[in-house]
């Protein structure tokens, strides 16, 4: 449920630049969220329909690009996703592996008029 | 006529702004400050009252409970003689840096080397959220399973150590050490790991020691 706060962030940063940019009106909101953020895209998207009624953003669309949890192995290189009980190289079987991908949460870019 | 505007920014960067102020209060009282974060049950309250035993004298310790309801903790920790201070969170499932700042005019921060801010129980929504602190720690506990890691991949990353709770129920409790710290080590390589029990206070030792080196580290005009 700590998708309210995340949510009126958005809301937050797409106003702030939309005002910066003298625009009447945000129509659409690009977010980038990896898997290991824990945020649900239908929680965000119930949120903000309750939050940004009665602002320039109201009606506007989130488009949500997840990424995927990504570990690359320190043996051979190998960047993979994992299963859901194993951190393990598929390719070598090595257990020294690293996140590559997977933090992400933030505001790519909004659409506005 | 609909234009895009790049942007490029950290959903939470308002937050992460404030925490970093939040930070500096610290830095300015000489405090350090810890961020304990654990799932409901694992220990939390029971870490911090056995830490204020060992550090007694030592280093003089404050609290900052978040709770969803109650001041149960506190009242707590102000019977064990610790300054402490109650956020109850009215239901939100994580602390954030807003709260911390007012929480933090309400302790006697110049006389305190140590802030333990204990964290809602929760693995999930604490993480994301920056407080200000200078460490995170996790309590994972030996009744929750090995498998966390791989089911809370968020909660290991990001922590200055982990202690691994409920060590004297290793004997009937099924817990694969090695896959736990396996899982551990990809998410957080070289954490250093705190294996103890509250309860029997085996491996208390190693992490009071610890944590009076940070608290050490941190007076020093080095750390400023």
């Amino acid at each position: 449920m700590h998708e309210l706060s995340v949510t009126q962030s958005v809301l937050d940063i797409a106003l702030t630049h939309a005002e910066r940019a003298g625009a009447k009106r945000v129509l659409a909101i690009d977010l980038v969220i990896g898997d290991l953020a824990s945020i649900l895209d239908d929680s965000v998207q119930f949120y903000w329909e309750m939050i940004a009624k009665g602002t320039p953003a109201e009606g506007a669309t989130l488009r949500f690009t997840r990424l995927p949890l990504e570990l690359r192995c320190t043996d051979c290189g190998r960047i993979f996703s994992p299963d859901a009980d194993s951190f393990g190289c598929p390719a070598c079987q090595s257990s020294r592996v690293r996140v590559h991908q997977g933090e992400e949460l933030r505001v790519e870019s909004i659409e506005v008029e | 006529m609909p234009a895009r505007i790049p942007i490029v920014e950290n959903i939470l960067s308002a937050n992460d702004e404030l925490a970093v102020r939040n930070r500096a209060a610290f830095d300015r009282a000489a405090v350090l400050a810890l961020n304990l974060m654990a799932s409901p049950g694992a220990g939390k309250t029971s870490l911090i009252l056995r830490t204020l035993e060992a550090l007694r004298g030592r280093v003089r310790l404050g609290v900052i409970e978040g709770d969803l309801a109650s001041s149960i903790d506190t009242d707590r920790a102000k019977a064990a003689g610790i300054p402490a201070f109650q956020i109850n969170t009215g239901g939100q499932c994580h602390l954030d840096a807003v709260m911390i700042q007012a929480a933090m005019r309400e302790l006697p921060l110049g006389s305190l080397d140590l802030v333990i801010i204990e964290n809602v129980g929760n693995l999930v929504c604490p993480i994301e959220f920056r407080i200000g602190s200078h460490l995170s720690v996790l309590i994972a506990s030996i009744p929750e399973g090995d498998d966390k890691p791989y089911k809370y991949p968020s909660a290991y990353r990001g922590v200055q150590a982990l202690v691994v709770n409920k060590v004297d129920l290793l004997p009937y409790v099924p817990f694969r050490m090695d896959y736990f710290r396996e899982g551990v080590e990809a998410l957080s390589p070289g954490l250093v790991t705190f294996p103890l029990s509250c309860r029997t206070g085996e491996g208390l030792a190693a992490w009071a020691d610890w944590l009076v080196a940070r608290v050490t580290e941190n007076r020093s005009p080095a750390a400023h």
